[in-house]
């Protein structure tokens, strides 16, 4: 009985490690199997962006591949990839984390900005998908938008601790828990520049407003209960371009693919600089 | 690093020897293959060439594609335009009635009234909305400014649902005064 099991053991665990590379590659290739032959195909139609900077002087123009949705990933990202790889390697689009946590690939789908690693794909038999890159910039190529000025923006508002005073206890600086809880919601953005690109206001006065995400990580900063620099900060806002562009479109806070709410810190930049 | 990885690196490090083992085309089948053709710039003239690709970048589409429901209906732009046409109404009407005396024309309440009293239906009720309409949207989209101005009604549906309310809101009262009067 003793030698059985000992046997029967030797056996069963040479099992897994003989069938363990089948495993492996069968998990790899998960997300490209072919489907189901019982499935009706569902066709959809991607209309992009289109315009190359090798050909200058070429009108942009929309360019449309039609995909089989049950060969495709349930995102817009996952479809832009699988054109990319199947059927137009030239197709050109930011893309990195594909779960919402970079920002890379925020583009206009269907006349709203969005991540489109976090926005599904409609349901086959409706409207073409129209893929644009993020509104009123000037574009790199196809969907990739220039986004220097915006980071410029940022840099400019100088996102970071201002502090003269040392930590009382010489290690780190303090905070309570209440004056903690006021970062959250602002601590989170990702700088996608959904929501700036999504303002018309933006749109018109980029050059000197600084939209909607500037403004969320400028409120971020001043309400820091750490950061020593406010009066500072305010006055760099205290003129009729900065800030005051806003007039409560709220486009921002219906864009952001975070569930943030620019357009609440912006009107309680506001607040604070009456007040 | 991942597992596999590490063993092609290394296969592919064998491969790239000159080897009798390993025949020429399996080598080249695990070699990388970039069909791409780059050239190498110095970098003064990468920059020109990077300044010269950015003065002809095409602007991406804003208004044609954006929602329209965002753009072209957004409340925030007709509380401009109403109290655009509010205001003009307002000065150009009193304008008109300052200097009205000296051009000899007579725009007192009495004529106008004798004047509207002599249009038709339609012309009349289309008169009294067009001027009820921008008096009623700017009305309620302006308090709904100052409850945003004070940091209320920010999330997603009370967006929604005071945008479309105060189109709502402002057509039925207009049609309201219109009729009433």
């Amino acid at each position: 009985m003793a030698a059985l099991r000992a046997s029967a053991g030797r056996v069963l665990a040479s099992v897994p490690r003989a069938s363990r590379p089948t495993i492996m590659l069968a998990r790899s290739m998960a997300s490209m199997s072919e489907p189901t032959p019982s499935e009706s195909p569902k066709m959809k139609t991607f209309q992009v962006y289109r315009w190359d900077p090798a050909t200058p002087d070429a009108k942009p123009r929309m360019q449309n591949y039609t995909l089989d949705l049950n060969k495709t990933g349930p995102m817009i990202l996952d479809a832009l990839i699988r054109i990319k790889n199947e059927i137009d390697p030239t197709l050109t689009f930011r893309r990195s984390c594909r779960e919402g946590i970079c920002g890379s690939c925020a583009m206009n789908i269907d006349g709203q900005n969005n991540l489109a690693c976090l926005c599904r794909i409609p349901a086959a038999g409706a409207s073409d998908v129209k893929i644009y890159p993020l509104p009123h910039t000037f574009t790199v190529k196809d969907l990739v938008p220039d986004l220097t000025l915006f980071y410029q923006q940022y840099k400019s508002i100088k996102p970071y601790l201002q502090r003269d005073t040392p930590a009382l206890d010489g290690k780190e600086y303090l905070q309570s828990k209440a004056d903690r809880k006021k970062l959250d919601g602002l601590y989170e953005c990702i700088l996608c520049a959904c929501c700036s690109t999504s303002c018309p206001s933006y749109w018109w006065n980029s050059e000197e407003y600084l939209g909607p995400a500037v403004l969320l990580q400028s409120y971020r900063w001043l309400i820091d209960s750490r950061d020593e620099k406010k009066a500072e900060r305010k006055a760099a806002l205290d003129n009729s371009m900065s800030l005051y562009r806003c007039h409560t479109i709220l486009n921002c806070t219906r864009a952001c693919p975070k569930g943030l709410n620019p357009g609440k810190a912006i009107a309680e930049l506001k607040k604070m600089l009456s007040f | 690093m991942n597992v596999q990885r590490v063993g092609l690196r290394a296969v592919r490090r064998v491969a790239a020897k000159p080897s009798n083992v390993f025949p020429k085309v399996l080598a080249a089948s695990l070699m990388q293959f970039r069909p791409a053709a780059t050239t190498t710039l110095p970098p003064s003239e990468a920059e020109a060439q990077l300044a010269a690709q950015r003065l002809k970048r095409p602007l991406a589409p804003h208004l044609s594609i954006y929602k329209y429901d965002q753009t072209w209906f957004g409340a925030s732009a007709w509380q401009r335009i109403t109290g655009g046409i509010l205001s003009c109404g307002l000065y150009g009407y009193s304008l008109i009635y300052l200097v009205a005396p000296l051009a000899g024309i007579h725009v007192e309440s009495a004529s106008l009234a004798a004047f509207v009293a002599t249009l038709p239906a339609v012309v009349k009720g289309g008169i009294k909305f067009g001027l009820a309409w921008p008096f009623t949207f700017h009305s309620f989209n302006g308090v709904r400014h100052l409850v945003m101005d004070s940091g209320f009604a920010f999330s997603k549906k009370a967006i929604f649902v005071g945008g479309w309310g105060v189109w709502g809101m402002s057509l039925v009262t207009a049609l309201g005064l219109v009729a009433l009067y």
